[in-house]
């Protein structure tokens, strides 16, 4: 269990360290123009330039380079954005955090609560018209490019039915801060919560129904329904419990991926100054400290928070935690 | 089921003698959706395929350049395809909307007066282009590594399994942006090779990139288990060299996985792609894909919702139809893979 634990530990070092060098790589040693260029924007002054060299080390072999980067994006965090006004970035990035963690915590809620109802429904009544009508509503939800659901969305409750008493209550495009407006927070936050949960209501409930559907053939199963407990029982406490195992570890790597930047398109649609606007602002005036600091952020969270939710489930699964399997 | 227990009779052992893809192919064609999705995959490549013919010898307008001066007959009228707005006081203009009419403007312009009809065609080319390549590209790159991984093992196997996991660490759409950011502006220079920042290759090549480690993880895991088959451990025995055994008794058995995931990553390179040139660091103006057309319609989503409705109409259609498809070859083909739909 302390091995697994630690074997774990030295894999997520491992991996941070390999993320950090391939971003670097990625920004720095990509084969076409100099990195300086890059670093200080579009039409910079020769000046600028010059400073950005030194700084950064552009006249340094690549290691220091490295050194030098994640120097400046972990230790003293003194990025500084040169196309915009010598803006530090690593604050910005944090100020905007609060803003992704609250879209994509609401929609993650909607996407659990819907795929578990639609998953289980499916496999209780498998192979009749419900059950494929609800993976075909899944299946069309997986193909739905959010941005463009996104802005159907905003032409129904902002301009087509605003007037109507459907979508009268739905607040202009923008975030409000929770602490400040509650009620004004979920209600400008509640159409992209939808928005973005579609896709993943999509994916889960598919990924359950099939966990249930293979889970029936189990001798537990079976142990079950001769004890003469009823379907439903059988289904939600024995069936439903163990295809948590899989939907919890999937849930994990989705949640920690939208947080860390996959909620991009999400916020670009609906105007909320999340992390992900922020590098899409970036990317409008080719502001690379910006962009490399939420990726670098970005990657660092993922990573992390696989890590917690591998160890939560050595904690939770009593196979992995008594090293039975 | 019974007639299998009777080998003796001619027509059972006519098909137990058709091979693994005839027996796949029977049942894919009797999944009804694969059919569909099938015929409209087909139509929509046609339909994109005849974009110049569209724009040329029907609608007679050029997608790629500003027309905002321009007229169009209409029920015998000229039109100008800038109208002012219904606002009071006429205010701004507006592209025309939509005609509903094959030769003139069907689906309206968009904001620079471009037909969004011709462009949705030539948008649909470059869209399914790359879907295509950076699918296959990908599946390639992933076959390539999914097998050495798990026929080589071992210190091979490790270095290339973490780096498959370092990449698949980066969320794929934060790796796809930070690719197409440092390569969009300047293009990429590899060498004697210059690769202009407006060329598909680049696209392409992301999208690929960044997919690998999705496609290649079930390919390993596939290998690995049929390196400890007895037929390989039969070959080994007999003196087969490795790259023999690796062409002859791997791939082949590795195809069926990979078959299976080629409509599932053409629908993600496709989801991808629209997904960059919407944030405009994919296909690059003036050229069209659906992702740049929903992006030009954003700015007029409330007043021509259709500059952005239709190429969303567009990609959904065919994600959704690959998608079918992709269930139903794996259905046909039998083939499992636990973690679909991920990213």
């Amino acid at each position: 269990m302390a091995m697994a634990i630690l074997r774990r530990l030295g894999q997520t070092l491992f991996v941070l360290v390999g993320i950090s060098v391939l971003v670097f790589l990625v920004f720095f040693a990509t084969p076409g123009a100099d990195p300086t260029a890059r670093i200080a924007g579009r039409n910079a002054s020769p000046q600028t330039v010059a400073r950005v060299r030194v700084e950064y080390g552009f006249d340094r072999p690549l290691p220091v380079q490295y050194i030098r980067m994640m120097e400046k994006l972990f230790v003293t965090r003194d990025l500084t954005s040169y196309v915009n006004r010598g803006e530090k970035v690593v604050p910005e990035v944090f100020q905007a955090a609060p803003v992704t963690v609250s879209l994509v915590t609401g929609a993650a809620v909607i996407w659990v609560l819907a795929s578990v109802a639609m998953g289980t429904l499916a496999a209780a009544l498998r192979g009749g018209w419900v059950d494929r009508g609800l993976m075909m509503l899944g299946l069309v939800g997986i193909s739905i490019p959010v941005f463009w659901l996104g802005q159907v969305a905003n032409l129904l409750t902002q301009s087509r039915y605003h007037d109507s008493w459907l979508f009268s209550w739905v607040p202009g495009l923008g975030y409000v801060p929770f602490m400040q407006d509650p009620l004004g927070w979920f209600r400008a936050l509640v159409i992209p919560w939808f928005t973005l949960a579609v896709l993943f209501i999509g994916i889960y409930s598919r990924v359950l129904r099939a966990d249930l559907v293979a889970v029936r053939g189990e001798d537990f199963m079976r142990t079950a329904r001769a004890k003469g407990l009823s379907p439903a029982r059988v289904l939600l406490f024995h069936g439903l419990r163990t295809s948590m195992i899989t939907f919890v570890s999937l849930f994990g790597l989705d949640f920690a991926q939208l947080v860390g930047g996959g909620a991009l398109l999400t916020e670009v649609v609906f105007g909320l100054q999340g992390v992900g606007r922020l590098t899409y602002q970036a990317l409008g005036n080719l502001d690379l400290p910006l962009i490399m600091a939420t990726v670098m952020y970005s990657a660092v969270f993922v990573v992390i928070a696989n890590a917690v939710v591998d160890m939560l489930y050595l904690l939770l699964d009593p196979r992995v935690r008594d090293g039975r399997a | 089921m019974t007639t299998a227990l009777t080998p003796s009779s001619p027509s059972v052992s006519a098909r137990a003698s058709a091979g693994p893809w005839r027996t796949a192919a029977r049942v894919l064609v009797r999944h009804r959706g694969a059919m569909v999705s099938l015929a409209v995959l087909a139509l929509v490549t046609v339909a994109c395929l005849l974009a110049p013919v569209y724009a040329d010898d029907v609608a007679h307008t050029d997608p790629f350049t500003s027309n905002v001066a321009g007229t169009v007959m209409l029920d015998g009228r000229q039109v100008d395809i800038m109208q002012p707005n219904d606002n009071p006081l006429h205010l701004g203009l507006s592209p025309i909307g939509p005609t509903w009419r094959m030769a003139a403007y069907p689906l309206g312009a968009d904001s620079q007066g471009r037909d969004v009809a011709a462009r949705l065609l030539y948008g649909g080319r470059n869209s399914l282009l790359i879907a295509f390549s950076a699918a296959a590209l990908c599946i390639m790159v992933a076959a390539c590594v999914g097998i050495v991984a798990g026929y080589a093992g071992g210190v091979v196997d490790a270095v290339l399994s973490r780096m498959m996991d370092i990449m698949w660490a980066v969320p794929v759409y934060l790796f796809a942006i930070s690719l197409s950011i440092v390569t969009v502006s300047q293009g990429l220079r590899i060498g004697p090779f210059t690769v202009a920042s407006d060329n598909l290759l680049i696209p392409i090549c992301i999208i690929a990139l960044v997919y690998v480690p999705y496609a290649a993880r079930p390919v390993r895991g596939r290998v690995m288990t049929l390196r400890r088959s007895e037929f390989v451990t039969a070959a080994r025995g007999l003196g087969v060299p490795g790259h023999r055994i690796v062409l002859r008794d791997i791939l082949p058995n590795v195809t069926g996985t990979l078959v299976v995931l080629a409509p599932l990553m053409t629908a993600l390179a496709l989801m991808a792609e629209s997904a960059l040139s919407f944030l405009s660091i994919g296909v690059q103006a003036p050229a069209a894909s659906w992702g740049t057309i929903i992006q030009d319609g954003e700015g007029l989503i409330y007043t021509r919702p259709m500059v952005a409705v239709a190429p969303g109409l567009a990609i959904i259609v065919v994600v959704l139809a690959l998608n079918i498809l992709g269930d139903g070859m794996r259905d046909a083909l039998d083939v499992r893979d636990g973690d679909r739909g991920r990213g």
